[in-house]
C-alpha cells in the first residue's frame, strides 16, 4: 500500500466507525429513551402499556397505602388536574412522603396502574428531581 | 490572613501563567531567544504558588474558619477531621481549585523533568498548558473565588452533604481530577508538537508517561467511584449509566484508545496524525466531563451549586479549547508526515481496530449522555436515557473489543498471517467453547450478554496470559507484564459483571424479629432493631444474625443526619471469597415489621478487583517504560 493510501484508508475507517456509532445510537435511542410525563399528560395522551417512562408529580395527601405483604405500597401521584395510581415494591427513598414531589420510573400495566421499578425523591432538603423543580411540582420541597 | 495568603498566591500564579504563555509565544515567533530559558522556571514557580494556595484552603477547612464563606457553607465544626480535610474539595470552588492546582503542578513537573524532547516543542507545550490554565484561573478568580470572606462570620457551618461524608471522598475526586488534568498535559504535548511540526516517535515517548499516568488515575477513580456508589447508596448496583458516571467513563475510553495508539507511535512511528487526534479527543472528553459535573446542568450529588453564570463560563471555556484544538489540528495536520507502513493483519492493524471500537463506544456513550440535554434545550421535552440503551449499544461493541484484545498482543508488528494468529489463540478458543457449552447445557438460560460475557471472559483470560508462554519469565520486560496483568484484569472485571448480573439473588421482605430468610448460601435471622448514635447522626440499626450464629451479626443502618437534616441508608456488607452478602434496612410499619432487602451477589468483588488489576498493570507498564527510557538516555550519554 502506498503511503497516501494507508492514511486515506485509516481516515475512511474512522469516519465509518463514527457514523456507524451514530446510527447505532439513534437506533438504540428510538427504542430506549424514556419520556417524562405528569398524570395530566397521561390522561391527555396515554402511553402504551409496558412502555417505560418516568412519571412525575406530587404524592397525594392521605393516599399512601401499605399492602399486607409489608413491602408493597400503593399511592396516587397527582398534579393540578389529574392523578394516577402507582404500585411500588421496595424500600422507599428516605424523603418519600405525602404532599411531596416524586419521580417514578416504570410502566403502565393492563389495569392502568403505573408499576414503578424505582422511585426517586429528594436526596436532602435542597435537592429535588430537576423535572419537578422546573414544573414547580415540588410543593413545599421546592424551597 | 490564611485566606488572603491563599488568594494572593492564586493571583500571582495567574499572572505567572499569563507570563508563561506570552514568553512561550515570543520564543516560538523567534524574536526573543533569550526568554527561552525563563519559561521553565516560570512554570515551576506557578505550580508552587497554586499548590500553596490549595494548602491554604485545606488549612482553612481543618480549622473550620467560619469567616470564610465557603467553609461556613460547606463545613461544620462537629465533623470528623477526615471530612473537614476532604470537604475542601467536596464543594464547587474547592474542587475547581484542586483542578487548577493539579494542572499547574503537572506543568511544573513537565518543566522540571522533561529533558529529551526538542526544546522548542517543550516550550510550545508549556505555552499550551498555560493557555488552558489561564481560562481556569479566570473562572476561579472571577466566578468561583474559594477565599471570599463572610462578614460577620457565621456562628456555625451548614455542614457537608451526608452522602459525601465517607472516606471515599478523600480518594475518589482527587484521583479522577489527576486523570482529567493529566489528559490536559498529553493534549499540551500534542499541541506543542503540532505547533513546531515535531509529531513523531520522540514526541510520543515524552507524552506516553503522562497518558499512562492519567489513565491509571482515571481507572482507579472510576473503580473507586463505582464501589463507593455501590455501598453508599444502598441500591445494590455498581453502575447506573448516570450522566455523571459517563462523564468519567468517556475520558477513560478516549484515554485507553490513546494509550494504545501512542504505543504504536513510540515503537513503530506509525499512526501520527491519528494519535494527535486522539489526544485532542481525550482532552475534549475531560473538558466535557468537567462541564457536565461542574456546570450544574445535571442535578446530582456531584453538582454542588446550580448557578447559570458558572455553567455558561465553563461552556465557553469548553468551546474555546475544543474549538481551538480542532482548528489547530485542521490547519496543521497536513504538515504531519506519514509514518511507517503496516499490513492490515498485524499488531498495528489490531491496535487500529482497538482504536476504532473505542471511538465507536465513546460515540455511543457521548450521544446517549448528551441526547436528553440537547432534546430538552431544543424541544423542551424531558426524557432520560438509561441502562437499556447503553447495555444494548455499548455492550456488543465492548464484547467485540475484547475479542480484538485477546488476539492483538499475539500478533507480530508490521505483518502477520491469519492462520498463524488463529493457531496461537487455539487454546483460549477451546477454553471459551468449553465454557459456552457448559453455560448452554448445564445452567439455566441467563441472557445473551452475560453468556457471551462469561464465555469471552474465560477465553480472554487465557489469551491474555498467552504472551508469556514460552518466555523466560524473569527476562520478560516489565511493560509486557503490565499489559498481561491489565488484560487479565479486563477479563476478571467482565466475569464479575456477568456473574453479578445473571446469578444474583434478591429478597425483599417485611420481617418481624425472630424470622429467618434464605438468600444465596446464607440464612439470615432478623433479631431486632436498636437506636444508635454517631458524632453527627442518629440511626436505627438492624441486627441480622448470619447462619444462626448470634455472635455473627450484620448491622445495616438507616441514618438521620442533623446538619443538613438528611437520611441515608448504610448497607451492611459481608464479603466472602465467592461474593458479597449485601443487607439494607428500610422503614418500620409501626406494627413491629421492618423492611429488609437482602442480596447475594456472587463474585461481585471481581468487578473492582479487575479494575485495580487494570490500574496495576498500567503502573507496571509506566515503571517499565520510564526505566527503559532512562537506560537508553544513559547509553546515549556514554556513546
Amino acid at each position: 500500500m502506498k503511503a497516501k493510501h494507508q492514511r486515506l484508508t485509516l481516515a475512511i475507517l474512522a469516519v465509518i466507525a463514527v457514523i456507524g456509532a451514530g446510527f447505532l445510537a439513534l437506533y438504540g435511542l428510538r427504542d430506549n429513551a424514556a419520556l417524562f410525563r405528569t398524570p395530566s399528560e397521561i390522561a391527555a395522551a396515554p402511553v402504551p402499556v409496558g412502555q417505560a417512562f418516568r412519571l412525575g408529580g406530587m404524592v397525594a395527601d392521605g393516599s399512601i397505602e401499605h399492602l399486607p405483604d409489608g413491602v408493597t405500597i400503593r399511592f396516587l401521584v397527582e398534579d393540578e388536574t389529574a392523578s394516577l395510581p402507582v404500585l411500588y415494591s421496595g424500600i422507599t427513598p428516605d424523603l418519600f412522603q405525602e404532599n411531596s414531589g416524586v419521580v417514578a420510573e416504570g410502566a403502565l400495566n393492563a389495569g392502568g396502574i403505573f408499576v414503578a421499578e424505582t422511585i426517586l425523591a429528594k436526596h436532602d432538603e435542597n435537592y429535588m428531581p430537576p423535572e419537578l423543580a422546573e414544573r414547580n411540582l415540588g410543593g413545599e420541597a421546592s424551597q | 490572613m490564611i485566606a488572603e495568603t491563599g488568594l494572593a498566591a492564586l493571583w500571582l500564579a495567574a499572572a505567572l501563567c499569563a507570563l508563561q504563555l506570552l514568553f512561550g509565544i515570543a520564543v516560538l515567533r523567534g524574536n526573543s531567544d533569550e526568554l527561552s530559558s525563563a519559561v521553565r522556571p516560570v512554570a515551576v514557580v506557578q505550580g508552587l504558588l497554586t499548590g500553596i494556595s490549595f494548602l491554604m484552603l485545606i488549612w482553612l477547612f481543618l480549622r473550620t474558619d467560619l469567616s470564610v464563606e465557603l467553609v461556613a457553607l460547606n463545613s461544620h465544626s462537629a465533623k470528623p477531621w477526615l471530612y473537614k480535610f476532604a470537604g475542601t474539595w467536596g464543594n464547587h470552588e474547592g474542587s475547581m481549585l484542586l483542578w487548577v492546582a493539579i494542572l499547574a503542578v503537572a506543568g511544573g513537573l513537565v518543566a522540571l523533568f522533561e529533558r529529551r524532547l526538542n526544546e522548542r516543542t517543550l516550550i510550545a507545550t508549556l505555552a499550551a498548558q498555560a493557555a488552558i490554565g489561564l481560562g481556569f484561573y479566570a473562572f476561579l478568580l472571577f466566578a468561583s473565588n474559594p477565599f471570599a470572606r463572610l462578614s460577620p462570620a457565621a456562628a456555625e457551618g451548614q455542614g457537608l452533604n451526608p452522602l459525601l461524608q465517607d472516606p471515599g471522598l478523600a480518594f475518589h475526586p482527587p484521583t479522577l481530577y489527576l486523570g482529567y488534568v493529566g489528559m490536559s498535559v498529553a493534549f499540551s504535548f500534542a499541541v506543542g508538537a503540532l505547533v513546531t511540526r515535531d509529531v513523531g516517535a520522540a514526541f510520543a515517548r515524552a507524552m506516553r508517561p503522562w497518558v499512562l499516568g492519567s489513565w491509571i488515575f482515571l481507572t482507579l477513580g472510576i473503580t473507586a467511584g463505582s464501589y463507593w456508589a455501590y455501598y453508599e447508596l444502598g441500591w445494590g448496583g455498581w453502575w447506573f449509566w448516570d450522566p455523571v458516571e459517563n462523564a468519567s467513563l468517556m475520558p477513560w475510553l478516549a484515554a485507553t484508545a490513546l494509550l494504545h495508539s501512542v504505543t504504536v507511535l513510540a515503537t513503530r512511528d506509525s499512526l501520527r496524525a491519528w494519535t494527535v487526534m486522539l489526544a485532542v479527543v481525550a482532552f475534549s472528553m475531560s473538558m466535557v466531563g468537567t462541564f457536565l459535573v461542574r456546570s450544574g446542568i445535571l442535578t446530582s450529588v456531584h453538582a454542588f451549586a446550580v448557578d447559570p453564570q458558572r455553567g455558561t463560563f465553563i461552556l465557553a471555556l469548553l468551546v474555546l479549547y475544543i474549538g481551538g484544538a480542532l482548528a489547530l489540528y485542521g490547519l496543521r495536520v497536513g504538515t504531519v508526515r506519514e509514518g511507517s507502513q503496516f499490513e492490515p493483519v498485524s499488531r498495528e492493524g489490531a491496535l487500529v481496530a482497538n482504536n476504532l471500537l473505542f471511538t465507536a463506544i465513546l460515540g455511543v456513550v457521548l450521544i446517549g449522555t448528551l441526547y436528553p440535554l440537547i432534546v430538552e434545550a431544543v424541544t423542551g421535552e424531558q426524557l432520560s436515557v438509561g441502562p437499556p440503551y447503553f447495555n444494548s449499544t455499548a455492550g456488543p461493541l465492548a464484547l467485540l473489543l475484547v475479542v480484538v484484545m485477546a488476539a492483538g498482543p499475539l500478533m507480530r508488528w508490521r505483518k502477520d498471517d491469519w492462520k498463524k494468529v488463529v493457531n496461537r489463540i487455539s487454546l483460549p478458543i477451546l477454553i471459551a467453547s468449553l465454557v459456552l457449552a457448559i453455560l448452554m447445557l448445564a445452567v439455566s438460560p441467563i441472557g445473551i450478554l452475560p453468556t457471551l460475557g462469561l464465555t469471552l471472559a474465560a477465553g480472554v483470560g487465557a489469551a491474555s496470559l498467552a504472551p508469556l508462554w514460552g518466555r523466560k519469565l524473569r527476562r520478560t520486560p516489565l511493560f509486557t507484564w503490565g499489559m498481561v496483568i491489565a488484560h487479565l484484569g479486563v477479563s476478571v472485571c467482565m466475569a464479575g459483571m456477568a456473574f453479578e448480573s445473571s446469578f444474583s439473588e434478591e429478597v425483599l421482605v417485611a420481617s418481624r424479629p425472630g424470622e429467618t430468610h434464605q438468600v444465596g448460601p446464607y440464612t439470615i435471622t432478623f433479631l431486632g432493631t436498636e437506636p444508635v448514635a454517631g458524632p453527627n447522626w442518629t440511626a436505627i440499626e438492624a441486627r441480622l444474625s448470619v447462619n444462626g450464629d448470634p455472635e455473627d451479626l450484620l448491622r445495616p443502618q438507616s441514618r438521620m443526619f442533623s446538619s443538613p437534616p438528611t437520611e441515608t441508608n448504610e448497607a451492611a456488607i459481608r464479603t466472602a471469597w465467592n461474593g458479597q452478602l449485601y443487607t439494607v434496612i428500610g422503614n418500620g410499619d409501626g406494627s413491629g415489621r421492618w423492611q429488609l432487602r437482602l442480596w447475594w451477589k456472587p463474585f461481585v468483588t471481581w468487578i473492582w478487583l479487575g479494575g485495580v488489576m487494570i490500574a496495576f498493570g498500567g503502573l507496571l507498564s509506566l515503571v517499565g517504560r520510564v526505566r527503559r527510557e532512562r537506560r537508553t538516555a544513559q547509553r546515549e550519554a556514554y556513546a
